[in-house]
């Protein structure tokens, strides 16, 4: 496949709140398609995307957005991007395609072409039939995609989503995901997905960048970090979880990465040639019964796990 | 089967308005919800009874001696309109002023921050400057559709019920006089209620606050001016400050003993803290560290 020119780049950005540095001498670049800006709540996601937008000033280093630096083309960047906030906004007292419309004309489109690409993003994002409600009647759900339309309006070349899932029933939360598939793979938006939910990137994009405490942890494409360089299993056990942790000492020590998803359950990634001997030998030193391994195939929570070390 | 029109996500091939047209999206944007509410519409016709009134008395003055005889010459001669008329006109404009800068001036920005609609705007091709000024643009139009457009109208009607030039003629500054006054106290008083609106999220406490502000400084001046018995302290009061200026302008008695640039500078100062507060408040993102 041939290389695209990356969409975003950051090349040592570090932004301050205070004497709080949110992102630390940041270098990274987003892929052109759909990429997962992953990380746990305060790693700095929602900071990366206010800085590339212009809102924030960093104190050092350069970004560039669709090949234009942010710090001197800020306008021309926000004429070609589209952003989706995380908490709940809207213009107040209007209904939502006089919102999406204004969204729209306020990105320069000429009014009459406003009101109709108002209407087609309205009912591409589900909102049709509750097109001519007051927004502050909304729901969470619709208020999200009501923020994914005026994102949408004015067709930009890439979109910012920042946790676009947030609050969203089951339902709700997969038809906003299909949404932002079909606009990736189908509709040419570049975008960048940011969210603390493993699921949802790993459904919705091709790359991902983990964000931790302010740096990057890991970068590139989800399948190919996803591949094992060893093997993934995932055990049940018996002995209690708060009785586990001799255990996991001894699979740590014999460079063995584990940690437990669920009360009994505990993944453990065995890197290099060993395999599922290993870990049934390091249990019964431990006097762990095992009740159940099978081979597991790993996960973007795997790569997330060993990126951000988290057990 | 092919759908008659596909509803699916489409790109975007059309045009687009040059940068720097956003603040003119927002003022018409803002002036459209407006016209929208009947309340303000009456509110609107209520701030032109005045001008009706004035209408009423240009007419007298014009035509009274032709109908009456007698003492109706005294009469057409207390109706006549002089500078001190327009004065007068702007002086009684003051309430409608105070009160339609409240009810539009409030939540101009107090409701988009409550909204969270800052980072929507700014998310846009558009500056803050831009933003800000598209918000002024909106009360500037319905204060200068209570001030300027009646106080212009009114000259019109003069000419027209008196057939002639003669006034206009020998007060010809009163047409820039009546713009430059109706002007600087839309811009001034828009400026000030911007600024107390950046500063809440709430617009019922923004007007409040002004409604405080106004009050508590004329109440401050009426009792220092009490004690001291002298009114050169008219400074403190904004209001008292534009009342000078445009006793200047139209080129009447001061009414209080404060030098005219002293206010001028008061209202210039005013004017440079707004626009400081609008820096610091219009923002993508509000940062508490």
């Amino acid at each position: 496949m041939a290389e695209t020119a990356p969409v975003v780049t950051l090349d040592h950005v570090t932004v301050a709140y205070g004497r709080s540095q949110v992102l630390q001498d940041v270098t990274t670049t987003f892929a052109s398609g759909a990429v997962g800006l992953l990380g746990p709540n305060g790693a700095g996601k929602s900071t990366m995307i206010k800085a590339l937008l212009g809102f924030i000033v960093p104190e050092q280093g350069r970004m560039r957005i669709l090949g234009l630096d942010v710090a001197v083309a800020s306008l021309e960047i926000r004429a070609r991007v589209g952003y989706m906030p995380e908490s709940d906004a809207h213009i107040p007292g209007m209904n939502a395609v006089s919102f999406v419309a204004y969204c729209g004309e306020l990105a320069g489109l000429p009014r009459v072409d406003a009101m109709q690409r108002a209407h087609e993003v309205l009912f591409y994002v589900g909102l049709g039939e509750a097109r001519y409600r007051n927004v502050e009647t909304y729901s969470t759900g619709m208020k999200q995609r009501i923020k994914l339309a005026q994102a949408l309006v004015h067709d930009p070349d890439l979109l910012f989503l920042d946790e676009p899932t947030n609050g969203m029933d089951p339902r709700g939360r997969d038809e906003m995901l299909e949404l932002v598939r079909d606009l990736a793979h189908h509709k040419g938006v570049n975008l960048v997905l940011s969210s603390h939910v493993l699921p949802d990137v790993e459904y919705a994009c091709d790359d991902v960048v983990v964000l931790d405490k302010g740096r990057i942890k890991v970068a590139g494409p989800i399948a190919a970090l996803k591949q094992p360089r060893g093997r993934v299993y995932e055990l049940r056990v018996k002995t209690p979880a708060a009785d586990l942790e001799p255990f996991f000492e001894r699979l740590r020590a014999a460079g063995l990465e584990c940690h437990a998803t669920d009360e009994d359950v505990v993944r453990v990634f065995v890197p290099g040639e060993g395999g599922a001997r290993d870990v049934f030998a390091l249990a019964a030193a431990a006097h762990v019964q095992v009740r159940h391994l099978r081979a597991s195939v790993p996960t973007l929570e795997d790569v997330f796990a060993r990126a951000v070390g988290e057990e | 089967m092919t759908p008659i029109h596909d509803q699916s996500y489409r790109r975007y091939g059309g045009g687009r308005a040059p940068r720097g047209r956003a603040w003119a999206v927002i003022a018409a944007g803002g002036i459209r919800t407006f016209i929208g509410r009947r309340m303000f519409l009456g509110l609107l016709l209520l701030s032109w009874s005045q001008f009706f009134v004035r209408a009423v008395q240009f007419y007298a003055a014009a035509n009274l001696p032709q109908i009456l005889a007698g003492d109706a010459v005294a009469a057409a001669s207390f109706f006549a309109p002089t500078p001190a008329t327009f004065r007068d006109f702007f002086d009684k404009q003051d309430l409608f002023v105070f009160v339609v800068s409240v009810y539009v001036g409030a939540g101009l920005i107090a409701n988009d921050r409550r909204a969270n609609a800052l980072q929507i705007y700014l998310s846009k091709p558009l500056t803050r400057a831009e933003y800000v000024f598209g918000k002024l643009a909106i009360l500037m139009a319905f204060l200068l559709l209570i001030t300027w457009v009646p106080a212009i109208m009114l000259l019109i009607v003069q000419i027209l019920f008196a057939g002639n030039f003669t006034f206009v003629r020998n007060n010809f500054y009163l047409f820039p006089a009546v713009t430059l006054f109706a002007f600087i106290e839309a811009g001034v008083v828009s400026a000030a209620m911007l600024a107390l609106s950046s500063l809440s999220n709430s617009s019922r406490f923004v007007g409040i606050l002004y409604a405080a502000l106004m009050f508590f400084s004329q109440a401050l001046f009426g009792v220092l001016a009490f004690v001291t018995g002298d009114s050169s302290l008219s400074w403190i009061a904004i209001t008292h400050d534009l009342a000078q200026v445009g006793d200047e302008i139209f080129r009447l008695p001061l009414r209080y003993r404060t030098p005219w640039p002293m206010s001028f500078l008061m209202i210039v100062l005013l004017v440079v803290v707004s626009g400081l507060v609008l820096e610091r408040r219009v923002r993508g993102v509000e940062i508490v560290a």
